[in-house]
C-alpha cells in the first residue's frame, strides 16, 4: 500500500512542485544571466536582486484578462497551451534524480517510475509538445500564428529525426532504454558517455535547441518577424502555459542530456581515486549542478548569437544532422560488434 | 514541377500586413505581402503614417525656426540635418562660415554618423536575433548623446547649427572627452566585427540577400552607404566637400557583391572613417569665431538653390526658393535619402522569405521621420 501509492505520489508531488518552481526562477535566471552577458543589472526592483520577480510575474499573468479571439477555434485553442505543458511535466517521470537513497527505515529510490523504454518514452511524450504549438497557431485563426505553426511543424520533422537516431547510437551503448540501466551503465564503464560518444553529443544538443525553440532556432516564436508567432493571440495564462513550457522544455532537455551523456547523478570521473573525496556530495546535487551547466549554455546561446532562418534549419536537419546521426549509428554498431 | 503541384492542391498567395505596428518596421512603416508559403511574391510600401508637413510647415516660418523643422526629420541624426539646412542659406546668401564653426560642424557630422551607425546596427542585428548587439551599440550610443547633451543641452533633437555658424563655442573640455570617446569607439567597433562579421548564421543571413547592382542601384537612385555596398564610390563629402572634409583625410569604402553583407561591413568601415574624421576635426580645430557676418533680418535675395550633405543614410539635399520679399522660403523641399532608399525596397524583397524582409529593411536604414516629413 504504503510502497505502491503513498511514496509515488509524494514523489510525484515533490518533482512536479520543484519543478514549476524551477521553471518560473528559470525565467528570473534566463533574464539575469542575459543582462550580465548584456552589461546590464537584469530585474532589480522585487525583493533583493529581483528574486520575487517570477512571484509578481505570475501574479500578474493570472490577474490579466484572458481573451480568446471571435475568430478562434475556442476548444482547440484552449487545449494547445495544455498540450504544450503537460508533455513537458510528466517527461520527468522517468528521470533518475540519484542512486536510491535511505530514508525513514526505507530504500527510496530517486526517480518517479523505472520504465523499461523510458528513453522512448521521452522521445514519444517530447514529440507531442510541438502539436500544442501547431495547434494553438492554427486555432489563433491569425496570419502570423499560422506561419509560425507552419515553421513549428517543419522543425519538428527536421529534428526529430535527427535527435532519435542520435539516441539510437546511444542506446546501442548503453544496452538498454532504461534511463536508470543508461547511468548504471556509465558507473559500470567508469566513463561518461560523452567521451563515448562525443559527435552523438553534439548533434542531441543542437537538436535539443531546436526542439525546445530556443535561439538560434526560435523562428516559431520570432518577435522580429512573426511578432511573437505561436503566442501572438494568446495572453494572460493560457499565454504563461507557452511561455513556462518553453523553458519546462528546457529543463526537460538538459536534464535528458545529463543522464545520457554527463553520468547523471554519477560523480564526475569515478576512476579516479584522487577525486573520491567527491564522493560526499549527494547524487542529486551532481545531477543538478550538471543541468544547470546545460541550462547556462542555453541562455548564453541565445545571448550570443543571430537567428537561422527557417529553410536554413531544415537544410542543416536534412543535409547535415541526420546524415551524421545516420553514420554515427553504422560507426557505433561496427566497433560494437569488433570488440 | 512547381505548377503542377500547384494544380493537385487549391493553395493561394497570403496576403500579410507587416506594420504599422510590426516591431521590426522601424517606425510606421507599412510592407503589404503577397507570399507563397513563406516566400515575397509581391510587396506594396505604404508611407505616410508620420506625415507631418514638415517642407509646406516651414514655408510659413522664418528662416531660423525651420532649424528647429529639420531636427524632426531624421530624429537619429538631428544634427545632420541642420548642418545641411543651415549650408542650404548660407549657399543662397553666400554668407561665409569661420574655419573653426567648418571644423565642429565636421567633428559634430561624424559623430552623428557614429550614432547614427550604433542605432542601425543595434537595430539590424536585433531584427536577425542577435540581441546583445544592441545593447551593446546603444551603450556606445549613449556616449555620443552625452557628448551633444554637453555641446548643446539636447540629446535628441538638437537645434545645434545657426545660418552663419554655430549657436555655441564648444564647451571646454569637449574636445579631450571627444577624442576619449574616439579611442573607446574603435575599440567597441571591433568588439562588434568579433560578434557579427565572421559568425557563421550572420553569413548565412545576409550574404547574397538583397542584392542590387550598381546599376540598378543607380537607375533607382540609392545614395549612401546602400548604393557604396554596391561598388559606387559616390559620397558627398568626397565629390563636392562642405563644411571642413576638404582638409579631412578619409577614405570611401565601397563593397562589391551589393547584398546585405556588403552594406554591413560599408557601414562598420564608416564607423572607422568617421573616427579617423573626428581625430583629425578636433586635433586640427583652428581658434577663431564661430559665426560669420550674418544680417540681423535674415532675408535671401530672390533666387533658388539646392544643396546637398552626406547624411548618415546617404544623400540629403535641400532644395529653397526665397522671392527675396518675405522673411520665410517661398518654397521647401527635402530630398531625403530614407525616401529614396526606401524605393528599392520592394524589389529587394521580392523572391525572399518573411525572415529576410525585415533584415532588408534594417538593411536600407530607413527612418520613417525623414520618409514621411
Amino acid at each position: 500500500m504504503i510502497d505502491t501509492y503513498v511514496i509515488p505520489l509524494i514523489k510525484i508531488l515533490f518533482v512536479l512542485n520543484a519543478t514549476l518552481i524551477g521553471v518560473t526562477y528559470m525565467v528570473l535566471l534566463e533574464r539575469k544571466v542575459i543582462a550580465w552577458v548584456q552589461v546590464r543589472l537584469g530585474p532589480m526592483r522585487v525583493g533583493p536582486y529581483g528574486v520575487l520577480q517570477p512571484i509578481a510575474d505570475a501574479i500578474k499573468l493570472i490577474l490579466k484578462e484572458d481573451i480568446t479571439p471571435t475568430r478562434a477555434d475556442k476548444w482547440v485553442f484552449t487545449a494547445a497551451p495544455i498540450i504544450v505543458m503537460v508533455p513537458a511535466l510528466i517527461t520527468f517521470a522517468v528521470i533518475p534524480f540519484g542512486p536510491t537513497v535511505h530514508l525513514f527505515g526505507r530504500d527510496v529510490p530517486l526517480y518517479i517510475t523505472d520504465v523499461n523504454v523510458g528513453l522512448l518514452y521521452i522521445v514519444s511524450v517530447a514529440s507531442i509538445g510541438v502539436y500544442g504549438i501547431i495547434l494553438g497557431g492554427w486555432a489563433s485563426n491569425s496570419k502570423f500564428p499560422l506561419l509560425a505553426s507552419l515553421r513549428a511543424s517543419a522543425q519538428l520533422i527536421s529534428y526529430e529525426v535527427a535527435v532519435t537516431m542520435t539516441l539510437v547510437s546511444l542506446i546501442m551503448t548503453a544496452g538498454s532504454l532504461s534511463m536508470v540501466r543508461i547511468v548504471e551503465a556509465q558507473n559500470e564503464a567508469n566513463v561518461w558517455f560523452i567521451f563515448v560518444q562525443p559527435v552523438a553529443f553534439v548533434l542531441f544538443f543542437i537538436g535539443g535547441l531546436a526542439e525546445t525553440n530556443r535561439a538560434p532556432f526560435d523562428m516559431a516564436e520570432a518577435e522580429q518577424e512573426l511578432t511573437g508567432g505561436f503566442h501572438t493571440e494568446y495572453s494572460g495564462m493560457r499565454f504563461a502555459l507557452f511561455f513556462l513550457a518553453e523553458y519546462a522544455n528546457m529543463i526537460v532537455v538538459s536534464s535528458v542530456a545529463t543522464t545520457l551523456f554527463l553520468g547523471g547523478y554519477l560523480a564526475p570521473f569515478p576512476n579516479v581515486d584522487a577525486l573520491n573525496f567527491l564522493d560526499i556530495v549527494p547524487g542529486w546535487i551532481w545531477f543538478l549542478l550538471k543541468t544547470f551547466l546545460f541550462l547556462y549554455v542555453f541562455l548564453w546561446v541565445r545571448a550570443t548569437l543571430p537567428r537561422y532562418r527557417y529553410d536554413q534549419l531544415m537544410r542543416l536537419g536534412w543535409k547535415v544532422l541526420i546524415p551524421v546521426a545516420i553514420a554515427n549509428v553504422i560507426v557505433t554498431g561496427i566497433v560494437k560488434v569488433l570488440l | 514541377m512547381a505548377t503542377e503541384t500547384r494544380q493537385m492542391f487549391d493553395t493561394e498567395e497570403l496576403v500579410i500586413n507587416m506594420g504599422p505596428q510590426h516591431p521590426s518596421t522601424h517606425g510606421v512603416l507599412r510592407v503589404v505581402l503577397r507570399l507563397d508559403g513563406e516566400k515575397v511574391v509581391s510587396s506594396e510600401v505604404v508611407i505616410g503614417y508620420l506625415h507631418r508637413g514638415i517642407e509646406k510647415l516651414s514655408e510659413n516660418r522664418n528662416w531660423t525656426q525651420i532649424i528647429l523643422l529639420t531636427d524632426r526629420m531624421d530624429y537619429v541624426a538631428a544634427a545632420t540635418s541642420n548642418v545641411g539646412y543651415c549650408q542650404t542659406v548660407e549657399k543662397l546668401m553666400q554668407l561665409e562660415v569661420p574655419r573653426r564653426a567648418r571644423y565642429v560642424r565636421t567633428a559634430i557630422c561624424e559623430l552623428q554618423r557614429i550614432a547614427s551607425h550604433c542605432l542601425w546596427l543595434g537595430t539590424h542585428a536585433m531584427d536577425i536575433g542577435a540581441m546583445t548587439v544592441f545593447l551593446y551599440a546603444f551603450r556606445e550610443r549613449e556616449l555620443i548623446l552625452d557628448l551633444f547633451e554637453e555641446y548643446c543641452g539636447a540629446r535628441l533633437t538638437y537645434n545645434s547649427m545657426r545660418i552663419g555658424g554655430l549657436p555655441l563655442d564648444i564647451p571646454v573640455g569637449w574636445d579631450k572627452k571627444v577624442l576619449e570617446f574616439c579611442n573607446i569607439m574603435s575599440e567597441k567597433v571591433d568588439e562588434y566585427e568579433e560578434l557579427l562579421t565572421h559568425n557563421r548564421i550572420w553569413l548565412e543571413r545576409t550574404r547574397g540577400i538583397g542584392v542590387i547592382t550598381a546599376e540598378q542601384a543607380v537607375a533607382i537612385g540609392l545614395s549612401g552607404p546602400p548604393l557604396r555596398g554596391s561598388g559606387i564610390p559616390k559620397d558627398v563629402r568626397k565629390d563636392e566637400p562642405y563644411a571642413a572634409y576638404d582638409e579631412m583625410k578619409f577614405e570611401v569604402p565601397v563593397g562589391t557583391a551589393g547584398d546585405t553583407y556588403d552594406r554591413y561591413l560599408v557601414r562598420l568601415e564608416e564607423f572607422r572613417q568617421s573616427i579617423k574624421i573626428i581625430r583629425q576635426a578636433i586635433e586640427g580645430m583652428p581658434e577663431g569665431p564661430i559665426v560669420g557676418k550674418v544680417p540681423r533680418l535674415i532675408k535671401p535675395a530672390a533666387g533658388e538653390t539646392y544643396h546637398a550633405i552626406e547624411s548618415p543614410k546617404g544623400e540629403i539635399g535641400y532644395f529653397i526658393v526665397s522671392d527675396g520679399k518675405s522673411t520665410n522660403p517661398y518654397r521647401f523641399r527635402v530630398r531625403p535619402p530614407s525616401f529614396c532608399n526606401l524605393q528599392a525596397l520592394p524589389q529587394l524583397i521580392k523572391g525572399h522569405l518573411v525572415a529576410d524582409v525585415v533584415a532588408l529593411i534594417g538593411s536600407i536604414d530607413v527612418v520613417l521621420g525623414e520618409v514621411d516629413r
